[in-house]
């Protein structure tokens, strides 16, 4: 068990000061002021971009190296949870259905 | 803030509890091996709850805690968790005009509790601001419902993660339960051509850009995507997303 120390929990509370403001950057100043047009427009396709580029590299990757191998157990949990949500729509659906093809893959047969 | 009466008594609020909670098993799997991920990386229990309820950021915490425990200045950590947490500036831009019939301290409350699946939830919900206040404070309610569920599922997770630290393993890998619930939503944000197109853009640039330090590859992705997208636009003639 590691011990606390103080420039920890200093670098912590720093840290909860960055979650503030990066989650309220354009939120702080009260002066009148929009968006661009074309950035209004362009907003549309950042909230799917966003989700796609966190989660691609974490299905695709191991270390920043694309997998090599067919047998890795994310692939096939991914196509199957993606399969559930078109299938029949819902997320808790993709989450069950996925995890029910991954903990074997991945438990039991190590891929 | 999500513990107002004002909100609780709003049916918008009870939707956004139904929406956030189609996706709560997922945050709290996730939010459960980066408690247990955070006291095996060396942090000690109290640390690791601080880090919980203060820093309120998955991604963020998890690029940190090794550079912590490593000793890498104070001013590299801050930077990483700032690249890492950039995508929420963009949110942020998004969520202003949403946001500003609130006074500030509400709004930057607002913000910090607002992650990636309430964002999403709330963005394809309302594609355009309240235009008076009752709609306004219909759009918060809802926005406040999903925080509620995603703050609870995490926290709780979380602090659960870290007194399990030494009884689950790393290596089951059920931190994989977020990655699908992130695979759920983007499948339910896929609702137009071009956001398929946006989707795959973004994902083959953060395949690609990887290397780049401090996960800026995610904003690089995010921003060849939009771009990208908004090219077609230009060449089509418009052809409005949406939701």
């Amino acid at each position: 068990m590691a011990d606390t120390d103080l420039h920890t929990v200093l670098t912590i509370l720093a840290l909860g000061v960055i979650t503030l403001i990066t989650r309220s950057f354009f939120l702080f100043s009260d002066r009148p002021w929009t968006l661009p047009h074309w950035a209004q427009r362009g907003l549309q396709y950042a909230p799917i971009a966003a989700l796609s580029a966190v989660v691609l590299p974490e299905i695709v990757t191991t270390q920043g190296q694309l997998v090599q191998t067919w047998m890795d157990a994310r692939l096939f949990a991914a196509a199957a949870g993606a399969a559930y949500f078109f299938w029949r729509k819902g997320v808790l659906g993709t989450i069950v259905t996925g995890m029910l093809v991954y903990l074997p893959l991945h438990v039991g047969l190590g891929w | 803030m999500f513990f107002l009466a004002e909100h609780r008594r709003r049916p918008e609020y009870r939707e956004g509890i139904t929406d956030q909670g189609s996706v709560a098993m997922g945050i709290g799997a996730w939010g459960l091996m980066t408690g247990v991920a955070m006291v095996q990386s060396g942090m000690s229990t109290l640390e690791a709850l601080l880090m919980t309820l203060i820093v309120y950021a998955g991604s963020a915490q998890l690029a940190a805690v090794p550079m912590i425990t490593a000793g890498a200045p104070m001013w590299v950590i801050l930077a990483a968790a700032f690249c890492v947490n950039l995508r929420f500036v963009v949110f942020s831009a998004h969520l202003r005009p949403y946001l500003m019939h609130l006074p500030r301290g509400q709004r930057l409350v607002s913000g910090y509790v607002t992650g990636d699946l309430s964002y999403v939830f709330f963005a394809k919900r309302y594609p355009h601001p309240g235009r008076d206040a009752e709609e306004r404070a219909q759009q918060q309610a809802y926005l406040m419902g999903n925080c509620a569920v995603n703050y609870l599922a995490w926290m709780v997770a979380s602090v659960v993660g870290v007194f399990l630290a030494n009884v689950v393993p790393l290596s089951w890998g059920l931190g994989f339960a977020g990655i699908l619930a992130l695979v759920g939503v983007l499948c339910s944000l896929a609702t137009s051509r071009l956001r398929v197109v946006s989707a795959g853009v973004a994902g083959a640039a953060a395949v690609a850009a990887w290397a780049l330090p401090l996960r800026l590859n995610i904003l690089v992705a995010i921003a060849s995507a939009v771009a990208i997208c908004l090219l077609i636009e230009q060449v089509q003639g418009k052809e409005p997303g949406h939701g």
